[in-house]
């Protein structure tokens, strides 16, 4: 199929990128490390407090820590597009006859795979602090965490194809990214939250699938918020990459 | 159709919103158009800056949905075609579009897999290219380190790679030195005798000048005036005549002295000279010399050439297009 054929093309090129300076694979994943070196033994002290059971601190919050990598490592590849954009590389595949969507999928394919390079790097280093992990769950969220990069990454490709130049752009994915996460109980679980922050999480899908995340990890497989993480982030994926897809045939208007 | 077309487009028209401080307003980038190319020829699109050159070459690449009108490209039509035009045409934009971050040979090979060629064609169909333009020699370096020339060619050879018979190039040469501008030129002229059309958009009178079978100069979104190289030049009437005077003053003075031989809508004073047309101008030249001379008014310079298009850009429209390219 075309489709499949012209997104493995778009895919390999964008991996070639990527690989030419594999460092920034690591460069990018030094905030969730630094918060895994330098915060999470200050939550150590809180054991016992509502949603951190005693001695189980690791594993509540490495879930938290790769939804938080999947969100913020995927917030920001709008930028490499609009260098694309600029240099005439995106008009150039444009007049060729190559599936449009299989030039946005080869790109949040990559994100994606990098993303979950990183995601399986920050668990292995964990592993030293404590971390003890149903193998099970943890593979079955990595599909979570793939599809929270696509959404983030659809986003930033989107607002990157309106804006075409990048001054609009950090502001603009920052003021989205941030208060998003801080309504997941990325950091610490938002069982200890005031009811009112916790009821304006319960609109941030995101919250739902850190629930999902920890539910894994802990291999409550029988958990109803598993389910409800997978869909609520697959729907929003799905809604995200057609926006961006969206933009980029208005890109021809 | 009784001529072969290779580009047909009736009052083809785009406008653009444009959001203001005041609100939004439209802007009429290209006002209408009527263009017909022939199979096999260079056609030049001549203009300044911001004449809607790129705007136009935008709309028959597909990337751009016309505002109104219609046109063909290789018979295909514009709006519902667009599929089987981007199969069948080449097109290099004025920002090129070769990958910096990647090698040109890996930009070239990618762009043959679009295309649909599998993988060992696209190699070979790549390193075809790549003798043809004499690349070999930087091809597998990152195109970041390429000079403007070398970026150029690779340009070129990404918009050839499906062997497309109609060929959109958009500039080529703006920005290049004297001797990558020379070599690209020959590189066109190879692919017309191959029988590749070529539809070439320039701000460049020379380009337009030696490369061209049929040029169309546009100004402000419409096409002003259309003909081969040779019919334009002969429209202006003839040989440029350019008198040099001490003052303004002067030079309007003999303007009027001047009218009395020479038709008045082809003289123009501009600063201290004045500029005009005539036939067998080598001629006319010593009887105006004469008639200026009894009236006091000393020629201090006089300069006699061979109509160029600048010429006819200024017949048609007041302004010099080396003027506008100054200004920029």
């Amino acid at each position: 199929m075309k489709i499949l054929r012209d997104t493995r093309l778009m895919f390999i090129r964008n991996m070639q990128h990527t690989l030419r300076n594999p460092i920034f694979i690591i460069v990018s994943m030094f905030q969730p490390l630094l918060y895994l070196f330098l915060f999470m033994p200050l939550l150590n002290g809180l054991g016992g407090v509502p949603g951190i059971p005693m001695g189980r601190t690791v594993e509540i919050f490495i879930p938290g820590l790769l939804v938080m990598q999947a969100l913020f490592g995927s917030a920001f590849v709008g930028f490499s597009l609009i260098d694309d954009i600029r240099t005439g590389v995106i008009e150039r595949f444009l007049v060729t006859p190559v599936s449009r969507p299989a030039i946005l999928l080869g790109r949040v394919l990559r994100d994606a795979s990098v993303l979950l390079i990183q995601c399986i790097l920050i668990t292995l280093v964990a592993i030293p602090f404590g971390l003890s992990v149903n193998v099970d769950g943890f593979l079955l969220s990595l599909l979570l965490y793939a599809m929270i990069g696509v959404t983030m990454a659809s986003m930033s490709y989107g607002f990157a194809l309106i804006y075409k130049i990048e001054d609009p752009l950090a502001p603009t994915l920052n003021t989205i990214t941030l208060p998003v996460s801080l309504l997941s109980g990325i950091i610490l679980p938002l069982t200890l939250a005031p009811i009112w922050l916790q009821d304006l999480a319960k609109i941030n899908p995101f919250s739902y699938a850190v629930d999902a995340a920890r539910s894994l990890f802990a291999g409550n497989f029988m958990n109803f918020e598993i389910v409800e993480g997978f869909v609520i982030i697959a729907v929003l994926a799905a809604v995200l990459f057609m926006w961006g897809l969206r933009s980029l045939k208005k890109m021809t208007v | 159709m009784v001529e072969d077309f290779v580009i047909e487009t009736r009052a083809l028209r785009k406008t653009f919103i444009s959001k203001e401080s005041g609100g939004k307003r439209e802007v009429e980038a290209v006002k209408g158009i009527d263009l017909s190319v022939r199979r096999g020829e260079i056609y030049g699109f001549l203009g300044p800056n911001g004449a809607g050159k790129s705007t136009t070459q935008k709309m028959l690449s597909t990337l751009l949905q016309p505002t109104g009108g219609e046109a063909k490209v290789l018979g295909y039509d514009l709006v519902k075609q667009q599929e089987q035009i981007r199969q069948n045409i080449g097109c290099v934009s004025q920002a090129g579009g070769a990958d910096l971050s990647a090698t040109g040979l890996e930009n070239l090979v990618l762009q043959s897999q679009l295309y649909g060629l599998d993988n060992p064609t696209a190699k070979k169909r790549s390193s075809e290219f790549v003798e043809r333009f004499q690349m070999s020699s930087f091809i597998e370096r990152l195109a970041s380190s390429y000079s403007g020339g070398q970026k150029r060619r690779l340009d070129v050879a990404l918009g050839m790679v499906h062997h497309p018979r109609l060929l959109l190039l958009d500039e080529p040469t703006s920005g290049l030195d004297p001797q990558s501008r020379a070599y690209l030129w020959e590189e066109i002229q190879n692919l017309k005798a191959e029988g590749v059309t070529i539809f070439l958009t320039t701000q460049y009178m020379e380009e337009a000048d030696k490369l061209c079978d049929t040029i169309a100069i546009i100004d402000n979104g419409k096409i002003i005036v259309t003909g081969t190289p040779e019919e334009l030049k002969n429209n202006v009437g003839g040989d440029t005549i350019v008198f040099g005077f001490s003052s303004e003053e002067n030079a309007r003075k003999a303007k009027i002295v001047l009218a009395e031989n020479i038709q008045l809508e082809n003289i123009q004073a501009s600063n201290n000279s004045v500029h005009l047309y005539a036939r067998d101008g080598e001629r006319v030249m010593p009887e105006l010399m004469r008639s200026l001379e009894t009236k006091n008014l000393e020629v201090q310079s006089v300069m006699l050439s061979r109509p160029s298009l600048d010429d006819v850009f200024l017949k048609y429209t007041g302004r010099s297009l080396r003027e506008d390219e100054r200004k920029r």
